[in-house]
């Protein structure tokens, strides 16, 4: 290996920027579903911060986000444990 | 040649070391969560504590790089392992008393490279190691983590701007745990990892272990409590610094800002980066106030901290060299048993005069009045 790992500092900020930024993105899109105005009634003023709108698809959509995001997680736990890890070398 | 005594005396200095790390960097993880109100103080620094534990479990990849990748484990002695911590234990309190948020990672491999190089010279440094593995990873970090945080802010804010104000807080506020969660776990990956691996080195010197050897469970556990309880004890001191000292935050910002951190700090560690989670941290912090229009970055608080972390490595390996050359002038048990006595002395010192400006939970989150990050006004007395 050299003195700069430039495959791991490309697979840093790819990953990063997926997880990193990605994730949290996608939470807001989860949000922005959620909060979307549905048949119920709504009272509350702009300053409300009711987070649930009343939109039963807008909560599909929100429940799916947020387990992509979960799953993201578990995967990417996995793999950091599966990598630090390794099988003891055989000697 | 072994030497049982000093052995055990290197393992409780680690993890006495791996205690203040977790004191230390507690505001990484929570400062964000804190300052926006998501999380109560205890409430976050019990949590961070449990993830920390739990992440110190998760992968040995930097344990393995600070055990055998930085110096050559044939030429460290117990002696020169001891004189590292010390000079690591020393910086890493002098910072904290002044509520500068350095690396105690550095700090450790300042320290353990500085006493490596008095005691056997510069072919003793794995200089390879330490530049693709410690330096470049440090550089370039905070770099990525802003760069993350600021796209990541972006997005957020873009996304979200058709939610009322109160909704959209609310609805971050429950988001911002859940990546404050994950900068914890992040943190006991990386951080825990460190002392590891110094303990791993130690066992390795004293011919406990062969050469090569990955860090046995007792190690493992023993590090995971340490910093996990030391992590719940609380640095409320730094936390104040980076919540409160850069940037302004919103909980979108904070959440962008951990995610941001968490992303980096576990991709590293996974590829054995024994990166600083105080540089990402403040990297991310940063970035989330460039992401967003109007926020104001403090970069007078920034530029003290980025001083202070250029001066980590060199001071740490100074005050690594220094320990050594005492320890080894008195020579043998006695010299280490001395080094120890006299770091226990100065960081009961350091504590004391600590007390005299307290940061805790009553004052955390005061008004920001500027200056020095570690004089926070009293807590009002209403």
């Amino acid at each position: 290996m050299g003195w700069i790992n430039l495959s791991a500092i490309w697979k840093i900020v790819v990953f990063g920027l997926l997880a990193g930024a990605g994730l949290p993105a996608l939470f807001a899109i989860g949000l922005r579903a959620l909060v979307l105005p549905g048949s119920r009634v709504q009272t509350a003023g702009a300053d409300s911060d009711h987070v649930y709108g009343g939109n039963v698809l807008g909560l599909v959509i929100a429940v799916i986000c947020f387990l992509i995001i979960l799953a993201a997680l578990g995967w990417g736990i996995y793999e950091v444990y599966q990598i630090g890890h390794p099988a003891p070398a055989k000697h | 040649m072994r030497n049982d005594l000093v052995l055990v005396l290197v393992v409780i200095t680690a993890l006495a070391f791996d205690f203040t790390n977790g004191f230390h960097d507690t505001g990484n993880a929570m400062a964000t969560s804190i300052a926006t109100g998501a999380l109560p103080p205890r409430v976050a620094v019990a949590l961070s504590g449990l993830l920390n534990l739990v992440g110190a479990f998760l992968s040995l990849a930097v344990a393995a790089t600070i055990a055998s990748g930085l110096v050559n484990t044939a030429e460290v002695t117990l002696q020169v392992v001891a004189a590292g911590l010390a000079g690591g234990i020393i910086w890493n309190l002098l910072t904290w008393l002044f509520g500068i948020p350095s690396s105690s990672s550095h700090a450790l491999i300042g320290g353990v490279i500085g006493s490596t190089l008095a005691a056997a010279g510069g072919s003793a440094v794995q200089w390879k190691g330490l530049v693709s593995k410690v330096v470049i990873p440090a550089a370039l970090s905070p770099i990525i983590a802003a760069g993350v945080a600021a796209i990541g802010t972006w997005l957020l804010y873009r996304i979200s701007r058709s939610l009322t104000r109160g909704a959209r807080n609310h609805g971050f506020r429950i988001g911002q745990v859940g990546s404050a969660c994950m900068v914890s776990l992040a943190h006991g990956t990386n951080d825990a990892q460190k002392t590891m691996g110094v303990i791993t080195l130690a066992l390795i010197a004293n011919g406990t272990l062969p050469t090569g050897a990955q860090a046995p469970f007792w190690v493992i556990l023993s590090c995971a409590l340490a910093i996990s309880i030391g992590t719940y004890l609380g640095g409320w001191r730094v936390i104040r610094t980076l919540g409160k000292g850069l940037v302004e935050i919103e909980s979108p910002q904070g959440m962008a800002a951990e995610s941001s951190s968490a992303a980096i700090i576990l991709l590293s560690a996974s590829f054995g980066y024994s990166l600083s989670t105080t540089h990402v941290a403040t990297g991310s912090i940063i970035g989330t106030g460039l992401g967003k229009r109007g926020a104001d970055v403090r970069w007078n608080v920034a530029g003290r901290m980025a001083t202070a972390w250029l001066f980590t490595l060199p001071s740490a390996g100074v005050a690594g060299a220094l320990a050594y050359w005492l320890a080894h002038g008195i020579g043998g048990s006695l010299g280490v048993i001395i080094l120890l006595a006299i770091l226990t002395g100065l960081s009961l010192a350091i504590y004391l005069r600590s007390r005299a400006t307290k940061v805790d939970h009553n004052n955390v989150n005061d008004q920001w009045t500027g200056g020095a990050p570690s004089e926070p006004e009293p807590a009002a007395a209403a």
